[in-house]
Protein backbone atom coordinates (compact mmCIF):
# COMPACT_ATOMS: atom_id res chain seq x y z
CA UNK A 1 0.00 0.00 0.00
CA UNK A 2 3.00 2.22 0.51
CA UNK A 3 3.74 2.20 -3.23
CA UNK A 4 0.12 2.70 -4.24
CA UNK A 5 -0.06 5.89 -2.24
CA UNK A 6 2.41 7.56 -4.60
CA UNK A 7 0.38 8.45 -7.70
CA UNK A 8 3.48 8.49 -9.91
CA UNK A 9 4.26 4.81 -9.41
CA UNK A 10 2.65 2.78 -12.19
CA UNK A 11 0.54 -0.26 -11.55
CA UNK A 12 1.58 -3.41 -13.42
CA UNK A 13 -1.96 -4.53 -14.20
CA UNK A 14 -2.81 -1.13 -15.63
CA UNK A 15 0.36 -1.02 -17.71
CA UNK A 16 -0.48 -4.37 -19.24
CA UNK A 17 -4.09 -3.37 -19.84
CA UNK A 18 -3.00 -0.04 -21.27
CA UNK A 19 -0.72 -1.70 -23.81
CA UNK A 20 -3.32 -4.30 -24.77
CA UNK A 21 -6.22 -1.83 -24.97
CA UNK A 22 -4.32 0.74 -26.97
CA UNK A 23 -2.92 -1.89 -29.35
CA UNK A 24 -6.36 -3.40 -29.80
CA UNK A 25 -7.89 -0.03 -30.59
CA UNK A 26 -5.02 0.79 -32.93
CA UNK A 27 -5.46 -2.48 -34.84
CA UNK A 28 -9.21 -2.00 -35.16
CA UNK A 29 -9.02 1.63 -36.25
CA UNK A 30 -6.14 0.99 -38.61
CA UNK A 31 -7.63 -2.04 -40.33
CA UNK A 32 -11.34 -1.27 -40.28
CA UNK A 33 -11.87 2.47 -39.93
CA UNK A 34 -9.03 4.43 -41.49
CA UNK A 35 -9.12 2.60 -44.88
CA UNK A 36 -12.87 3.13 -45.12
CA UNK A 37 -12.61 6.85 -44.37
CA UNK A 38 -9.73 7.20 -46.78
CA UNK A 39 -11.76 5.36 -49.41
CA UNK A 40 -14.64 7.78 -48.89
CA UNK A 41 -12.27 10.76 -49.12
CA UNK A 42 -10.69 9.45 -52.30
CA UNK A 43 -14.07 8.72 -53.85
CA UNK A 44 -15.25 12.20 -52.93
CA UNK A 45 -12.16 13.82 -54.35
CA UNK A 46 -12.55 11.82 -57.53
CA UNK A 47 -16.23 12.70 -57.79
CA UNK A 48 -15.44 16.38 -57.43
CA UNK A 49 -12.48 16.26 -59.77
CA UNK A 50 -14.51 14.19 -62.26
CA UNK A 51 -17.24 16.81 -62.19
CA UNK A 52 -14.70 19.55 -62.72
CA UNK A 53 -13.09 17.62 -65.57
CA UNK A 54 -16.48 17.10 -67.18
CA UNK A 55 -17.29 20.78 -66.90
CA UNK A 56 -13.90 21.67 -68.33
CA UNK A 57 -14.49 19.29 -71.21
CA UNK A 58 -17.88 20.85 -71.94
CA UNK A 59 -16.36 24.29 -71.77
CA UNK A 60 -13.60 23.28 -74.18
CA UNK A 61 -16.19 21.86 -76.57
CA UNK A 62 -18.26 25.02 -76.41
CA UNK A 63 -15.18 27.10 -77.05
CA UNK A 64 -14.23 24.93 -80.03
CA UNK A 65 -17.75 25.26 -81.46
CA UNK A 66 -17.66 29.00 -80.97
CA UNK A 67 -14.31 29.15 -82.69
CA UNK A 68 -15.64 27.10 -85.60
CA UNK A 69 -18.68 29.33 -85.94
CA UNK A 70 -16.56 32.43 -85.81
CA UNK A 71 -14.25 31.00 -88.43
CA UNK A 72 -17.20 30.13 -90.66
CA UNK A 73 -18.65 33.57 -90.18
CA UNK A 74 -15.33 35.13 -91.07
CA UNK A 75 -15.07 32.89 -94.14
CA UNK A 76 -18.55 33.91 -95.24
CA UNK A 77 -17.75 37.53 -94.61
CA UNK A 78 -14.53 37.43 -96.60
CA UNK A 79 -16.27 35.51 -99.37
CA UNK A 80 -18.96 38.15 -99.55
CA UNK A 81 -16.23 40.76 -99.60
CA UNK A 82 -14.46 39.04 -102.49
CA UNK A 83 -17.72 38.64 -104.39
CA UNK A 84 -18.43 42.33 -103.90
CA UNK A 85 -14.94 43.17 -105.02
CA UNK A 86 -15.26 41.01 -108.07
CA UNK A 87 -18.60 42.58 -108.93
CA UNK A 88 -17.10 46.00 -108.58
CA UNK A 89 -14.21 45.06 -110.83
CA UNK A 90 -16.56 43.53 -113.35
CA UNK A 91 -18.80 46.59 -113.26
CA UNK A 92 -15.85 48.82 -113.79
CA UNK A 93 -14.73 46.64 -116.70
CA UNK A 94 -18.20 46.80 -118.25
CA UNK A 95 -18.29 50.56 -117.88
CA UNK A 96 -14.82 50.81 -119.37
CA UNK A 97 -15.85 48.57 -122.20
CA UNK A 98 -18.96 50.59 -122.90
CA UNK A 99 -17.03 53.80 -122.72
CA UNK A 100 -14.51 52.40 -125.16
CA UNK A 101 -17.29 51.38 -127.50
CA UNK A 102 -18.94 54.78 -127.20
CA UNK A 103 -15.65 56.42 -127.86
CA UNK A 104 -15.14 54.26 -130.87
CA UNK A 105 -18.65 55.03 -132.07
CA UNK A 106 -18.07 58.69 -131.55
CA UNK A 107 -14.80 58.61 -133.42
CA UNK A 108 -16.42 56.55 -136.12
CA UNK A 109 -19.22 59.10 -136.45
CA UNK A 110 -16.69 61.91 -136.41
CA UNK A 111 -14.66 60.15 -139.06
CA UNK A 112 -17.77 59.63 -141.16
CA UNK A 113 -18.65 63.29 -140.73
CA UNK A 114 -15.16 64.25 -141.71
CA UNK A 115 -15.33 62.00 -144.71
CA UNK A 116 -18.66 63.44 -145.86
CA UNK A 117 -17.41 66.97 -145.27
CA UNK A 118 -14.31 66.11 -147.26
CA UNK A 119 -16.45 64.64 -150.02
CA UNK A 120 -18.69 67.66 -150.01
CA UNK A 121 -15.67 69.88 -150.08
CA UNK A 122 -14.20 67.89 -152.93
CA UNK A 123 -17.51 68.15 -154.68
CA UNK A 124 -17.62 71.88 -153.94
CA UNK A 125 -14.10 72.32 -155.12
CA UNK A 126 -14.90 70.37 -158.26
CA UNK A 127 -18.03 72.31 -158.91
CA UNK A 128 -16.27 75.53 -158.00
CA UNK A 129 -13.50 74.73 -160.34
CA UNK A 130 -16.04 74.07 -163.02
CA UNK A 131 -17.93 77.26 -162.22
CA UNK A 132 -14.74 79.30 -162.00
CA UNK A 133 -13.81 78.05 -165.42
CA UNK A 134 -17.18 79.03 -166.76
CA UNK A 135 -17.04 82.33 -164.99
CA UNK A 136 -13.55 82.98 -166.19
CA UNK A 137 -14.70 82.20 -169.64
CA UNK A 138 -17.67 84.52 -169.21
CA UNK A 139 -15.53 87.19 -167.69
CA UNK A 140 -13.00 86.87 -170.40
CA UNK A 141 -15.70 87.12 -173.02
CA UNK A 142 -17.08 90.18 -171.22
CA UNK A 143 -13.67 91.72 -170.99
CA UNK A 144 -13.03 91.00 -174.53
CA UNK A 145 -16.45 92.39 -175.44
CA UNK A 146 -15.93 95.79 -173.65
CA UNK A 147 -13.26 98.46 -173.74
CA UNK A 148 -10.49 98.05 -171.22
CA UNK A 149 -8.79 101.41 -171.46
CA UNK A 150 -10.43 102.97 -168.47
CA UNK A 151 -8.96 101.93 -165.05
CA UNK A 152 -12.18 102.83 -163.25
CA UNK A 153 -14.32 101.02 -165.62
CA UNK A 154 -12.03 98.08 -165.36
CA UNK A 155 -12.29 98.03 -161.59
CA UNK A 156 -16.07 98.36 -161.85
CA UNK A 157 -16.17 95.22 -163.93
CA UNK A 158 -14.17 93.35 -161.38
CA UNK A 159 -16.44 94.55 -158.63
CA UNK A 160 -19.48 93.52 -160.48
CA UNK A 161 -17.89 90.16 -161.13
CA UNK A 162 -17.20 89.56 -157.56
CA UNK A 163 -20.63 90.60 -156.53
CA UNK A 164 -22.09 88.32 -159.06
CA UNK A 165 -19.85 85.61 -157.77
CA UNK A 166 -21.04 86.18 -154.24
CA UNK A 167 -24.60 86.27 -155.33
CA UNK A 168 -24.27 83.10 -157.30
CA UNK A 169 -22.55 81.25 -154.50
CA UNK A 170 -25.32 82.22 -152.05
CA UNK B 1 -11.71 29.80 9.19
CA UNK B 2 -12.46 29.10 12.81
CA UNK B 3 -15.78 27.47 11.94
CA UNK B 4 -14.13 25.19 9.39
CA UNK B 5 -11.42 24.25 11.81
CA UNK B 6 -13.94 23.58 14.49
CA UNK B 7 -16.11 21.48 12.23
CA UNK B 8 -13.21 19.60 10.73
CA UNK B 9 -12.01 18.62 14.13
CA UNK B 10 -15.41 17.73 15.58
CA UNK B 11 -17.30 16.11 12.65
CA UNK B 12 -14.17 14.85 10.88
CA UNK B 13 -14.32 16.17 7.30
CA UNK B 14 -11.87 14.08 5.31
CA UNK B 15 -10.51 16.03 2.35
CA UNK B 16 -10.04 13.98 -0.83
CA UNK B 17 -6.52 12.65 -1.23
CA UNK B 18 -4.51 10.49 -3.58
CA UNK B 19 -5.94 7.43 -1.86
CA UNK B 20 -9.31 8.30 -3.43
CA UNK B 21 -7.81 7.26 -6.75
CA UNK B 22 -7.08 3.77 -5.49
CA UNK B 23 -10.42 2.20 -6.17
CA UNK B 24 -10.90 -1.30 -4.87
CA UNK B 25 -11.48 -4.13 -7.36
CA UNK B 26 -15.07 -4.32 -8.56
CA UNK B 27 -15.27 -7.85 -7.23
CA UNK B 28 -12.80 -10.34 -5.93
CA UNK B 29 -9.21 -9.34 -5.34
CA UNK B 30 -7.82 -9.34 -8.87
CA UNK B 31 -5.82 -6.26 -9.79
CA UNK B 32 -7.32 -6.58 -13.31
CA UNK B 33 -10.92 -6.11 -12.22
CA UNK B 34 -10.83 -2.47 -11.28
CA UNK B 35 -12.93 0.45 -12.45
CA UNK B 36 -10.22 2.18 -14.54
CA UNK B 37 -9.39 -1.04 -16.36
CA UNK B 38 -13.05 -1.71 -17.06
CA UNK B 39 -13.44 1.84 -18.31
CA UNK B 40 -10.42 1.54 -20.60
CA UNK B 41 -11.75 -1.64 -22.16
CA UNK B 42 -15.19 -0.13 -22.43
CA UNK B 43 -13.69 2.88 -24.22
CA UNK B 44 -11.98 0.59 -26.72
CA UNK B 45 -15.28 -1.16 -27.46
CA UNK B 46 -17.16 2.14 -27.67
CA UNK B 47 -14.67 3.83 -29.99
CA UNK B 48 -14.34 0.78 -32.22
CA UNK B 49 -18.10 0.32 -32.48
CA UNK B 50 -18.75 3.97 -33.21
CA UNK B 51 -16.14 4.32 -35.91
CA UNK B 52 -16.84 0.96 -37.53
CA UNK B 53 -20.51 1.90 -37.80
CA UNK B 54 -19.65 5.39 -39.03
CA UNK B 55 -17.16 4.26 -41.66
CA UNK B 56 -18.91 1.07 -42.75
CA UNK B 57 -20.50 2.50 -45.89
CA UNK B 58 -17.73 4.92 -46.85
CA UNK B 59 -20.27 6.76 -48.98
CA UNK B 60 -19.41 9.72 -51.16
CA UNK B 61 -22.40 11.54 -49.72
CA UNK B 62 -22.11 10.75 -46.00
CA UNK B 63 -24.91 9.99 -43.59
CA UNK B 64 -25.05 11.96 -40.34
CA UNK B 65 -23.22 9.19 -38.51
CA UNK B 66 -20.54 8.91 -41.15
CA UNK B 67 -20.19 12.67 -41.19
CA UNK B 68 -19.71 12.74 -37.42
CA UNK B 69 -17.04 10.04 -37.60
CA UNK B 70 -15.37 11.67 -40.56
CA UNK B 71 -15.27 15.04 -38.82
CA UNK B 72 -13.24 13.60 -35.96
CA UNK B 73 -11.04 11.57 -38.28
CA UNK B 74 -10.39 14.40 -40.69
CA UNK B 75 -9.64 16.75 -37.78
CA UNK B 76 -6.82 14.42 -36.70
CA UNK B 77 -5.83 13.73 -40.29
CA UNK B 78 -5.65 17.35 -41.40
CA UNK B 79 -4.91 19.50 -38.35
CA UNK B 80 -2.64 17.05 -36.56
CA UNK B 81 -1.32 14.95 -39.45
CA UNK B 82 -1.10 16.87 -42.68
CA UNK B 83 -0.34 20.30 -41.30
CA UNK B 84 2.25 19.20 -38.76
CA UNK B 85 3.95 16.16 -40.27
CA UNK B 86 3.60 17.21 -43.90
CA UNK B 87 4.49 14.79 -46.69
CA UNK B 88 4.17 11.13 -45.75
CA UNK B 89 1.81 11.98 -42.89
CA UNK B 90 -0.75 9.37 -43.87
CA UNK B 91 1.30 6.50 -42.41
CA UNK B 92 1.08 8.03 -38.94
CA UNK B 93 -2.57 9.04 -39.02
CA UNK B 94 -3.82 5.69 -37.62
CA UNK B 95 -1.56 6.09 -34.58
CA UNK B 96 -2.52 9.72 -34.01
CA UNK B 97 -6.17 8.92 -34.55
CA UNK B 98 -6.05 6.06 -32.03
CA UNK B 99 -4.18 8.20 -29.54
CA UNK B 100 -6.60 11.11 -29.84
CA UNK B 101 -9.82 9.11 -29.60
CA UNK B 102 -8.50 6.85 -26.84
CA UNK B 103 -7.41 9.75 -24.65
CA UNK B 104 -10.46 11.87 -25.44
CA UNK B 105 -13.00 9.21 -24.60
CA UNK B 106 -11.22 8.08 -21.45
CA UNK B 107 -10.85 11.66 -20.30
CA UNK B 108 -14.48 12.51 -20.93
CA UNK B 109 -15.46 9.41 -18.95
CA UNK B 110 -14.33 11.51 -16.02
CA UNK B 111 -17.47 13.62 -16.12
CA UNK B 112 -20.00 11.14 -17.48
CA UNK B 113 -22.42 10.08 -14.74
CA UNK B 114 -21.79 6.62 -13.27
CA UNK B 115 -18.40 6.39 -14.90
CA UNK B 116 -16.99 9.58 -13.48
CA UNK B 117 -13.43 8.47 -13.45
CA UNK B 118 -10.72 9.54 -15.87
CA UNK B 119 -8.50 6.51 -16.45
CA UNK B 120 -5.68 8.87 -17.37
CA UNK B 121 -5.52 9.98 -13.73
CA UNK B 122 -3.89 6.61 -13.17
CA UNK B 123 -0.37 7.30 -14.30
CA UNK B 124 0.14 3.86 -15.81
CA UNK B 125 -2.03 4.69 -18.82
CA UNK B 126 -0.28 7.94 -19.72
CA UNK B 127 3.03 6.10 -19.30
CA UNK B 128 1.90 3.52 -21.82
CA UNK B 129 0.76 6.17 -24.31
CA UNK B 130 3.90 8.24 -23.93
CA UNK B 131 5.87 4.98 -24.28
CA UNK B 132 4.22 4.27 -27.63
CA UNK B 133 4.81 7.80 -28.81
CA UNK B 134 8.44 7.64 -27.61
CA UNK B 135 9.05 4.33 -29.33
CA UNK B 136 7.48 5.51 -32.59
CA UNK B 137 9.34 8.77 -32.98
CA UNK B 138 12.70 7.20 -32.15
CA UNK B 139 11.95 4.28 -34.46
CA UNK B 140 11.21 6.73 -37.27
CA UNK B 141 14.43 8.62 -36.60
CA UNK B 142 16.52 5.44 -36.58
CA UNK B 143 14.81 4.06 -39.67
CA UNK B 144 15.27 7.32 -41.54
CA UNK B 145 18.84 8.06 -40.69
CA UNK B 146 20.32 4.89 -39.24
CA UNK B 147 21.04 4.40 -35.56
CA UNK B 148 24.44 6.08 -35.32
CA UNK B 149 23.71 9.17 -37.45
CA UNK B 150 20.40 9.60 -35.62
CA UNK B 151 22.00 9.50 -32.17
CA UNK B 152 24.86 11.67 -33.37
CA UNK B 153 22.39 14.17 -34.79
CA UNK B 154 20.67 14.40 -31.42
CA UNK B 155 23.82 14.60 -29.33
CA UNK B 156 25.82 16.92 -31.58
CA UNK B 157 23.75 19.59 -33.22
CA UNK B 158 25.44 20.58 -36.48
CA UNK B 159 26.36 24.19 -37.03
CA UNK B 160 27.14 24.81 -33.37
CA UNK B 161 30.59 25.85 -32.12
CA UNK B 162 32.50 22.95 -30.53
CA UNK B 163 32.67 24.34 -27.02
CA UNK B 164 28.87 24.67 -26.92
CA UNK B 165 28.58 20.87 -26.94
CA UNK B 166 29.59 20.84 -23.30
CA UNK B 167 26.30 22.53 -22.58
CA UNK B 168 24.11 21.37 -25.46
CA UNK B 169 24.86 17.66 -25.60
CA UNK B 170 23.50 16.80 -22.13
CA UNK B 171 20.49 19.06 -22.71
CA UNK B 172 19.68 17.52 -26.08
CA UNK B 173 20.10 13.96 -24.84
CA UNK B 174 17.95 14.65 -21.80
CA UNK B 175 15.31 16.31 -23.99
CA UNK B 176 15.02 13.47 -26.43
CA UNK B 177 15.31 10.51 -24.09
CA UNK B 178 13.91 11.72 -20.81
CA UNK B 179 12.07 15.02 -20.85
CA UNK B 180 9.90 14.42 -23.88
CA UNK B 181 8.31 11.12 -22.80
CA UNK B 182 8.07 12.05 -19.15
CA UNK B 183 6.43 15.43 -19.77
CA UNK B 184 4.12 13.86 -22.32
CA UNK B 185 2.88 11.35 -19.75
CA UNK B 186 2.90 13.63 -16.73
CA UNK B 187 1.11 16.50 -18.42
CA UNK B 188 -1.83 14.29 -19.23
CA UNK B 189 -1.73 12.49 -15.91
CA UNK B 190 -1.46 15.64 -13.80
CA UNK B 191 -4.27 17.44 -15.59
CA UNK B 192 -6.65 14.54 -15.21
CA UNK B 193 -5.56 13.86 -11.65
CA UNK B 194 -5.88 17.45 -10.53
CA UNK B 195 -9.16 17.93 -12.37
CA UNK B 196 -10.70 14.90 -10.74
CA UNK B 197 -9.40 15.94 -7.35
CA UNK B 198 -10.92 19.38 -7.82
CA UNK B 199 -14.31 17.91 -8.58
CA UNK B 200 -14.00 15.63 -5.56
CA UNK B 201 -13.24 18.61 -3.34
CA UNK B 202 -16.22 20.68 -4.43
CA UNK B 203 -18.78 17.92 -4.68
CA UNK B 204 -17.54 16.04 -1.60
CA UNK B 205 -17.39 19.32 0.28
CA UNK B 206 -20.91 20.26 -0.79
CA UNK B 207 -22.16 16.89 0.29
CA UNK B 208 -20.43 17.17 3.63
CA UNK B 209 -21.79 20.65 4.25
CA UNK B 210 -25.32 19.60 3.32
CA UNK B 211 -25.30 16.88 5.96
CA UNK B 212 -23.77 19.10 8.60
CA UNK B 213 -26.02 20.00 11.51
CA UNK B 214 -25.03 23.65 11.34
CA UNK B 215 -27.64 25.69 9.36
CA UNK B 216 -25.07 28.05 7.84
CA UNK B 217 -23.20 25.07 6.41
CA UNK B 218 -26.40 23.72 4.84
CA UNK B 219 -26.97 27.19 3.35
CA UNK B 220 -23.49 27.34 1.87
CA UNK B 221 -23.58 23.82 0.49
CA UNK B 222 -25.26 24.72 -2.87
CA UNK B 223 -22.43 27.14 -3.63
CA UNK B 224 -19.95 24.33 -3.36
CA UNK B 225 -22.15 22.12 -5.56
CA UNK B 226 -22.65 24.78 -8.19
CA UNK B 227 -18.95 25.45 -8.28
CA UNK B 228 -18.52 21.72 -8.74
CA UNK B 229 -20.83 21.94 -11.77
CA UNK B 230 -18.94 24.91 -13.18
CA UNK B 231 -15.71 23.01 -12.71
CA UNK B 232 -17.25 20.03 -14.50
CA UNK B 233 -17.67 22.17 -17.62
CA UNK B 234 -14.18 23.47 -17.16
CA UNK B 235 -12.97 19.88 -16.82
CA UNK B 236 -14.67 18.94 -20.06
CA UNK B 237 -12.65 21.63 -21.79
CA UNK B 238 -9.43 20.46 -20.14
CA UNK B 239 -10.16 16.85 -21.07
CA UNK B 240 -10.60 17.70 -24.74
CA UNK B 241 -7.61 19.99 -24.68
CA UNK B 242 -5.35 17.37 -23.12
CA UNK B 243 -6.39 14.79 -25.71
CA UNK B 244 -5.51 17.33 -28.37
CA UNK B 245 -2.21 18.27 -26.75
CA UNK B 246 -0.83 14.77 -26.33
CA UNK B 247 -1.70 14.01 -29.96
CA UNK B 248 -0.29 17.32 -31.15
CA UNK B 249 2.99 16.78 -29.31
CA UNK B 250 3.30 13.22 -30.59
CA UNK B 251 2.73 14.54 -34.12
CA UNK B 252 5.38 17.19 -33.56
CA UNK B 253 7.88 14.60 -32.34
CA UNK B 254 7.16 12.42 -35.37
CA UNK B 255 7.49 15.42 -37.67
CA UNK B 256 10.80 16.26 -35.97
CA UNK B 257 12.14 12.73 -36.42
CA UNK B 258 11.02 12.71 -40.06
CA UNK B 259 12.42 16.08 -41.00
CA UNK B 260 15.45 15.96 -38.78
CA UNK B 261 18.53 17.24 -40.50
CA UNK B 262 20.26 18.04 -37.26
Amino acid sequence: MEAAANPLIPNTAELVVGVIAFSLLFIVLRSRVVPMFEKAFTARTEAIEGGIAKAEHAQREAEAALKAYTAQLNDARSEAQSIREEARVQGAAIIEDLRGKAQEEASRITAAAHASIEAERQQAVASLRHEVGALATELASKIVGEALDDQVRQSGIVDRFLTDLEKSSK
Amino acid sequence: MQITGHLASSAGFVPPSTSDFNLPPIFGHSAYLTKPIALVFFSVILISAFFILASRKSAVVPSKLQYAGESIYSFVRKDLGEEIIGSGFLAYVPFLFTLFTFVLVNNVFGIIPFMQFPAMSHVSFPYVLAGFSYFIFHAIGVKRQGLIPYLKGIAFLPGVPKFAYILLTPIEIATYFLIRPVTLALRLFANMFAGHLLLLVFIGGGNYMLHDSHLLMKFLSPFSFSFGIIMTFFEFMVQCLQAYIITLLSALFIAGALAEEH
